[in-house]
């Protein structure tokens, strides 16, 4: 009688420790990855190189600045002609180029766009629609990435070959990096993108 | 839902497109208490995948939206 007692309660003791300790383990579990989740942002690194135009800036600047939305670290390395979108003064000036681009929306031959002007008729054509269809204009983009603490890098290199000087780029922006720089920042993002 | 939700600010996007609801709604976020909820209107059908994204990225919680004449409403609680 007093045996199967022991035995009951000793199997009730053990399924109560047994109990306790999951739960704990489990909540340890959780805590723990609730902590390794926050400590670690998510991160986006751009490279902005092909061209200083308009549709390049857009991707750039829309990705970069919905991204600080979204709590990610930001960092867009500007090169060879993606400077240009750092330029001082110049955030309006960014063109729509119709030649040698088949997607305009009003079908325009090489052989008409080739024309002096045609460049500047684009991009007044482009301007009116963002502004009728109240689309974020570049210097507004631009001033929402620095706000939001995203990294705009001017590339070393393409400001000597440019001769662009520190004060020929907008304030702001952190010291011109090299390769390296950006690498070793890309290497740990979650997302890169080459533009 | 949303009726017996107390919205403590409202947001009005009508007629903004992408990306600026979603900035716009991170910068009135972060300048709200824990806990508080703020309602978002826009006119931006791609707010809706967008809104959705955004809360699941940034933990703060899509309480509810709602959808009718063009509109898009959101309600969206401060988590953090």
């Amino acid at each position: 009688m007093s045996t199967t007692l022991d035995k009951s309660l000793n199997d009730l003791i053990e399924a109560k420790v047994k109990e306790i300790l999951d739960q704990r383990v489990e909540a340890l579990v959780a805590e723990k990855l609730k902590k390794e989740k926050e400590s670690r942002r998510k991160r986006l690194a751009i490279a902005v190189v092909s061209k200083g135009t308009i549709e390049t800036a857009y991707a750039a600047l829309i990705l970069a600045t919905t991204a600080a939305a979204m709590e990610m670290e930001v960092g867009v390395y500007f090169s060879f002609f993606g400077l240009n979108i750092l330029k001082k003064g110049n955030q309006d000036k960014i063109k729509v180029v119709p030649l040698g681009n088949p997607a305009m929306p009003v079908a325009m031959p090489n052989i008409v766009s080739v024309l002096p002007g045609m460049t500047a008729l684009a991009t007044l054509m482009m301007k009116r629609e963002i502004k009728k269809k109240k689309i974020a204009t570049i210097p507004e983009l631009m001033q929402i990435a620095m706000e939001t603490g995203v990294t705009l890098w001017p590339c070393q290199m393409a400001m000597n070959m440019f001769n662009l000087k520190k004060e020929d780029l907008i304030d702001g922006l952190p010291d011109p990096v090299g390769a390296a720089t950006f690498l070793e920042y890309a290497g740990e993002a979650d997302i890169t993108l080459f533009i | 839902m949303a009726d017996t939700v107390k919205v403590d600010q409202t947001l009005d996007c009508k007629g903004l497109l992408c990306p600026l609801p979603v900035i716009r709604t991170k910068q009135a976020i972060d300048k709200m208490a824990v806990g508080q909820v703020l309602e978002m209107i826009s006119t931006d059908p791609g707010s809706v995948a967008d809104m959705t994204a955004w809360s699941k990225r940034t933990g703060h919680e899509l309480i509810e939206h709602r959808q009718g004449n063009g509109l898009f409403q959101f309600y969206i609680r401060k988590a953090k």
